[in-house]
């Protein structure tokens, strides 16, 4: 750029601060998101209330880092779920052998996260739509067997038992109902203020022109493989995030976290919730969890009615729930400024 | 300058490109013409890096291209616009030059700021303007008539300040009005930007308008390259393509 062009783009700063203003408030949501969910065991002693929170938060993480790969770069992984069981199974066993403090092993899963994602992404996001499906499938599988049949080190089909360790650090006692509630909010909120940061960025938007068409990216002179490659491991990382506050909530790690079902259930939401909005698979965690707690209560069947809600909002709705919502409102507006 | 050397691609027995030897001065505009299947597209896609070549080379100011990813020469500075629109269906006119910008100056990358990013404002507004595309800026690219769509696929090209424009059949699809707006745009923008282009039409009437060179393909090879008047008159191209209506039209 030369000193000419740089003194005009100075003076059009005003213009774009609108991008400013927009993470300001994202910000000033998350604060408000955050103060309102730490506050509720003030008003509420409900042990079952702050469960779901805390159940919400790891589905939530996981599902919301699925988005980045299906919604925003058009890259449908039915593997996803390897990285929720790598999270919780990397920090329950890091905690359990090694005995470090929460953070180090909080850090050093997401390296560890980070290492496996990439090889396996290596592979993986040069394959077109239903081979990239199918492969992080069978990657998906390959992490479960292995957890499985390595018993001696994972517990094998019994999970990670005897309870994950939980030191206090910075006088947070992880062992304590509340702390861990608010810790997993805090865990949240901060996945899904850097996840949206990641949707709103240059890279983000290099990511929804992948989606729409690949080839025209390659052709502006962007590296497609590799930015396949950053997005599919960043997802991988908050999916481990998810994995952790799971591991932390139920003190072990069991092998159904690393089965494709998880997977599956991330996919649900997302149908559930809704790819053309941020908040979509958050909205569809919630519903998700509400469905199955409800149901569950009620009857044994509880698949059956899932089943039917899923048809519904697939068939039906043609769409998740938030996006239902969006464009409805879109349309309101439209009409309100016809008038 | 851009030059091709022996440029050869064969798909199976078919020669689409066989033996291409050209010269594209800088600042030159160039139209290539030709029956179908006589390998255009095919050109197109050795020089832009879409297909590989078997052998030759694209030396652009001197550095062979050929063989090299559709990133790389892009960088060099070859863009390109598609037949069939190719562009971002679910992104507004001005994201989708926001964006490109972003691609050329390297910042697609970037995670820990906004975007758009305020360097990326200045080109994407002045090739909007130049397109006539600023008063759309907020439309979805799917919502966009067919021609604001190649015009926004020329914009995509465009923005990223390429030294040579490959337009691959800019008017396809287009009703004669707007055949002759978008040519003229074209023809605008040769002259305001000072960058080689190169246009495949399959429309005689406009390629002897306004290119000042023209180059005839068939089969692969070069049947003739030339002014207009030459290519009018050289009865290997009366014999192979245009018939003897134009050649009437010219005597």
């Amino acid at each position: 750029m030369t000193e000419l062009e740089a003194g005009r783009a100075r003076a059009l700063v005003p213009v774009s601060s609108g991008a400013a203003l927009q993470r300001y408030r994202d910000v000033l949501i998350a604060v408000i998101a955050f103060a309102v969910l730490a506050s509720l065991p003030l008003f509420t002693g409900s042990k079952a209330l702050l469960d779901f929170v805390i159940r919400c938060s790891a589905y939530g993480l996981f599902a919301t880092s699925l988005n980045l790969l299906v919604g925003y770069t058009g890259l449908t992984s039915f593997g996803h779920g390897m990285f929720f069981g790598l999270g919780a199974y990397g920090f329950g066993l890091i905690m359990q052998k090694l005995g470090v403090p929460i953070p180090v092993a909080f850090v050093a899963t997401l390296a560890i996260t980070a290492v496996i994602a990439a090889i396996i992404g290596a592979i993986c996001v040069r394959l077109k739509e239903i081979y990239f499906a199918f492969v992080t499938l069978a990657f998906q599988m390959l992490i479960h067997s292995t957890i499985l049949s390595w018993a001696s080190f994972t517990g094998g089909d019994q999970g990670l038992r005897g309870g994950i360790p939980r030191p206090t650090f910075l006088g947070i006692n992880l062992a304590n109902h509340i702390h861990l509630y608010v810790a997993s909010c805090a865990l949240l909120i901060l996945g899904l203020l850097a996840m949206r940061q990641i949707a709103q960025s240059p890279f983000g938007y290099t990511l929804r022109m992948i989606r729409d068409n690949a080839a025209r990216a390659s052709f502006l002179g962007i590296d497609v493989w590799r930015a396949k490659l950053t997005v599919f491991v960043l997802a991988a990382l908050f999916a481990a995030m998810g994995g952790m506050v799971m591991a932390l909530f139920v003190s072990g790690a069991y092998p159904e976290f690393a089965y494709w079902t998880i997977s599956g259930e991330a996919i649900f939401i997302n149908m559930l919730g809704g790819v053309s909005t941020f908040l979509g698979p958050m909205v569809g965690t919630v519903l998700l969890l509400l469905l199955n707690d409800t149901v569950t209560r009620f009857t044994e069947y509880h698949g059956i009615v899932l089943g039917v809600v899923i048809l519904f909002f697939a068939l039906g709705l043609r769409k998740g729930l938030l996006d239902f919502v969006a464009e409805w409102f879109a349309r309101r507006r439209k009409t309100g400024e016809g008038r | 300058m851009l030059e091709i050397r022996n440029l050869a691609k064969s798909f199976g027995g078919v020669k689409a490109t066989n033996d291409v030897t050209l010269d594209f001065p800088d600042g030159s505009l160039t139209a290539v013409i030709g029956p179908n299947g006589a390998g255009k597209s095919t050109f197109f896609n050795l020089i832009t890096g879409a297909l590989k070549p078997d052998s030759g080379q694209v030396l652009l100011d001197g550095v062979d291209l050929a063989g090299r990813s559709p990133p790389e020469i892009v960088r060099h500075g070859i863009g390109r616009a598609f037949q069939v629109a190719s562009i971002f269906k679910s992104l507004t006119v001005q994201e989708t030059m926001l964006a490109a910008v972003s691609a050329d100056q390297r910042s697609s990358a970037v995670l820990h700021k906004r975007f758009p990013l305020p360097e990326t404002r200045d080109r994407a507004e002045h090739v909007m303007e130049l397109l006539g595309l600023a008063g759309k800026r907020h439309r979805t690219a799917a919502t966009l008539s067919h021609g604001d769509q190649k015009l926004l696929d020329i914009a995509l090209a465009l923005v990223l300040e390429p030294k040579v424009l490959l337009l691959d059949e800019p008017t396809a699809g287009m009703g004669p009005e707007e055949r002759w707006r978008m040519i003229d745009k074209v023809r605008e923008l040769w002259e305001t930007q000072k960058i080689t282009v190169v246009f495949i039409e399959h429309d005689m009437d406009i390629v002897f308008k306004i290119a000042p060179e023209i180059i005839v393909l068939c089969y692969g090879r070069i049947l003739a390259t030339g002014t207009p008047a030459e290519i009018r008159n050289n009865s290997a191209v009366i014999d192979a393509y245009l018939g003897t209506e134009h050649a009437g039209a010219a005597a």
